[in-house]
């Protein structure tokens, strides 16, 4: 097969859209935390706590939707630790993040040491099936892409309709991105700015660990160490790219991930020539590149990282 | 007119909103003490004050930004609960505040509505809100665009927006911090005419200020605060701005007197510049001269290249065409230190953002322009004990009120600050002064005090250029006005030579298209 021809086979893009899935939740995560003025790079372990948590809810005998269910309120407890930390106590939104990051992996690590003492090898679930929409998922390639994915992927999709439609048309989303803008103007009508931003950042953290339980319950069927594998460091990337705008960041996921899909192949047809190392590195070079490209003109949220406090001279 | 009055009260007698017995400390200084006065329905009050009197803080606890230390504040015969915005709110009073608390990456209306529905409904009601915005717009002269980003607004649309903001919200008492600070004279008028329909339907107003012409055009009582303390009340029917400011300053003014100009040889002189363009307008073409012991003074609406020609006279932007040449040489390589190198003092307009580092002493601020230079450093080192000596010299020559000469220098007033900036941009005696907006934001004392300096200078042989957006400042103080507008320089008018409102029409960009010979 031809390197151009994969581009217009089905199973290319049904895998480039699983790959996006948990890119995609994770991505409106951070940019509803962003677009409220906090900057939440515990991103990276909230996944990974999302993903233990899904996972391991279905394995002690919940169903899988409860799993979800269990995975965002574990996402938003650290978003509850995050967000108070640094917005009624106003600390370094980097050393928090990155502080709450590496605690999310380590607990996760650790719960999972004392859970399975006896295990070599993860245990693994029933994951979530493709649930092919009946005639849509007929359509040639598009279709096929689209609408033979997992229940969970079709919820990824439907959550940056939601996420966009607060943002633009709700009053809340009109609070929650003058909170990243400019605080004292969400003061000055009687919101406090204290509540809108802690609850970006618990709902934030919610879809992040949700973005992280796609991977162990639909992508995967278990748990492995390491496994959320920089995808939070991406996401952060992604909101930029998307200049903080749902749909912008969605075409930057589904990118990102069709570039992932398009290596791996690539790296099965150069029959081992070229070291595999450089197909991987292929997604994060281009997503640099891409970055350059769209991101120099991005307007950024002016308020971001920028802690509030009330009364403050 | 199709105005609909607000649902006010029914109170003829009482007082809409009642302060008794404010106090607010900020660690060891007072910045309101026992402060108590009445508001009735259809006055306006104006609380007069020099900066740093205690107007804005008052304000910001009659608002619910601060809470106080002692005293109650009732609006409608109700006691407000203290340190609730929401509350104030709710109450029917709205403030326009001095630095506006509009989100820039949104529209007009979104900025208005923000917080009038409740926060959990699916969906916002634009149609509605949209409409309501154009009949206040149409009803009290307030035009905006409701779906314009504020981003795009200039300084007076975003004032419209903020009153806009009030009374979407059915405002009955509007406070207004300053809010002639950032206008242009027509759009100080215009506001002016909105405050008087306001009023006419029975809104009470609290304008806050320190310019005296405004206070006594559009109020009916004035409130002179002095160091936290109420030190006044008139009537403004039976007072004058000079008993206001012996009130406001706690002794008499003298404004600065002016002496007849002693003109000397030409010392900057720009033949046809043009630059890039910088906050707003480029340079277009612009020829000017500066001569020795002579003021000129630029009048024009900000925005229309006064940013340019003071950046390209500082020398952090290069001509892109033309001549410029100081004291009859044409000047190759130019830069701030090649400006700094040729005698051009600058006392910038943002006296914040460029005039000083707000995170650094004072000591090290005044050395800023000249650390490399014999005095302050030997061999690659600083010389802290010039350094400290020289801003020993400037705090006691200039009066600077500053606890010590490591202070970090954004503690002080802006007045204070002033001052310092002044004391290191006149100490070497420059040959030429560039002072971009010298007094704005600053009290009377501190304005004569500026003014004086200026004049010494001049006295002495320098050669100002006084760019300002106060034609009081420049009529009062410029041998020689030219007017700015749209990146071009009018033909130069000597003292007297034309009106305030033949200036106002050349800052319009209306009337002759000179150039300055």
């Amino acid at each position: 097969m031809d390197a151009l021809e994969i581009l217009f086979t089905a199973s290319f893009w049904v895998a480039a859209i699983r790959i996006a899935s948990p890119l995609i939740f994770a991505t409106m995560g951070e940019l509803i935390c962003e677009r409220a003025g906090v900057l939440n790079l515990g991103i990276e372990g909230i996944m990974t706590a999302g993903a233990f948590a899904g996972w391991f809810t279905v394995y002690a005998g919940g169903d899988l939707w409860t799993g979800v269910l269990v995975a965002a309120l574990a996402g938003a407890m650290f978003g509850l630790l995050h967000a108070t930390l640094t917005v009624p106590l106003g600390l370094s939104q980097h050393v928090v993040g990155i502080g709450v990051t590496l605690l999310a992996t380590s607990l996760t690590y650790f719960i999972y040491r004392l859970a399975l003492p006896e295990v070599t090898s993860p245990p693994k679930i029933e994951p979530f099936q493709p649930l092919p929409i009946p005639g849509l998922s007929k359509v040639p390639v598009l279709g096929e892409a689209l609408f033979s994915q997992t229940p969970l992927t079709y919820l990824a999709f439907l959550t940056v309709a939601v996420v966009a439609w607060v943002l633009y048309r709700t009053p809340v989303g009109l609070a929650v991105r003058a909170a990243g803008e400019n605080p004292s103007a969400v003061e000055a009508q009687g919101i406090s700015v204290t509540a809108i931003r802690m609850g970006a950042v618990m709902v934030g953290s919610a879809l992040m660990a949700v973005g992280g339980a796609f991977l162990t319950m639909s992508a995967f069927n278990s748990f492995f160490f390491e496994m959320i594998n920089g995808r939070g460091w991406i996401c952060i990337a992604l909101v930029v790219f998307g200049s903080w705008r749902p749909g912008k960041a969605l075409i930057g996921a589904i990118l990102f991930a069709a570039f992932d899909a398009y290596q791996v192949r690539l790296q099965q047809m150069s029959g081992g020539i070229v070291p595999y190392q450089v197909f991987l590195m292929m997604p994060y070079a281009l997503s640099i590149l891409a970055l350059i490209l769209v991101a120099r003109r991005a307007t950024y949220p002016k308020a971001l990282m920028i802690p509030y406090q009330k009364g403050e001279r | 007119m199709s105005v609909t009055p607000a649902p006010i009260v029914n109170v003829t007698s009482n007082p809409v909103l009642r302060l008794s017995g404010i106090t607010k400390r900020f660690g060891r200084l007072v910045a309101n003490d026992a402060i108590s006065f009445e508001l009735k329905r259809g006055e306006v009050i104006a609380l007069l004050g020099e900066n740093g009197a205690g107007k804005t803080t008052l304000m910001n606890i009659l608002f619910g930004h601060y809470v106080a230390d002692e005293g109650t504040v009732e609006a409608f015969g109700k006691p407000l609960p203290p340190g609730d915005p929401r509350a104030a709110l709710d109450a029917g009073i709205g403030m326009v505040h001095q630095h506006f608390t509009l989100a820039d990456n949104m529209t007009v209306l979104e900025n208005i509505v923000l917080g009038t529905q409740s926060l959990w409904q699916v969906r916002l009601d634009r149609a509605a809100a949209r409409q309501r915005i154009e009949q206040l717009s149409a009803d009290f002269g307030l035009t905006v665009d409701p779906a314009a980003t504020v981003s795009t607004l200039s300084v007076g649309e975003r004032q419209r927006v903020e009153i806009l903001k009030a009374l979407y919200r059915d405002a009955h008492v509007l406070i207004l911090d300053e809010p002639t600070a950032v206008l242009t004279p027509a759009e100080t008028d215009a506001l002016f005419r909105t405050l008087r329909l306001l009023v006419a339907i029975g809104l009470s107003i609290i304008f806050i200020s320190h310019k005296l012409h405004e206070v006594m055009a559009v109020s009916d009582r004035v409130l002179v605060l002095r160091a936290g303390r109420l030190a006044g009340e008139r009537e403004t029917k039976a007072t004058d701005r000079k008993e206001l400011a012996a009130l406001m300053v706690g002794q008499e003014v003298k404004p600065a007197e002016v002496s007849p100009a002693n003109v000397g040889a030409p010392l900057l002189v720009l033949d046809r510049v043009s630059t890039a363009r910088h906050n707003g307008a480029g340079l277009d073409e612009v020829s000017l001269i500066l001569s020795a012991g002579e003021i000129t003074g630029l009048a024009g609406v900000s925005g229309n290249g006064q940013a340019a020609l003071a950046a390209l006279m500082s020398g952090t932007q290069r001509p892109t065409g033309g001549r410029l040449s100081i004291a009859g040489q044409a000047v190759g390589d130019w830069s701030p230190r090649a400006a700094l190198g040729h005698g051009i003092a600058r006392i910038p307009e943002d006296r914040h953002a460029v005039g000083t580092i707000g995170d650094m002493s004072v000591m090290e601020n005044v050395i800023a322009e000249r650390y490399g230079s014999d005095r302050f450093s030997r061999m690659g080192f600083l010389d802290w004990k010039a350094a400290r000596a020289f801003a020993e010299e400037i705090i006691a020559d200039y009066d600077v009120k500053c606890p010590s000469p490591e202070a970090r220098i954004r503690l002080l007033s802006g007045g204070n600050m002033q001052k310092l900036i002044l004391g290191r941009a006149l100490d070497p005696e420059p040959a030429v002064i560039l002072a971009s907006q010298p007094t704005r934001g600053l009290d009377v004392g501190a304005v004569a005090y500026v003014h004086r300096m200026l004049l010494a200078a001049r006295e002495r042989g320098a050669a100002v250029l006084l760019i300002s957006e106060d034609l009081e400042e420049i009529l009062a103080l410029s041998d020689r006005i030219v007017v700015m507008s749209k990146g071009r320089l009018s033909a130069p008018s000597s003292r007297g030579e034309r009106t305030i409102r033949e200036l106002g029409e050349l800052m319009a960009g209306h009337g002759g298209e000179g150039q300055a010979a």
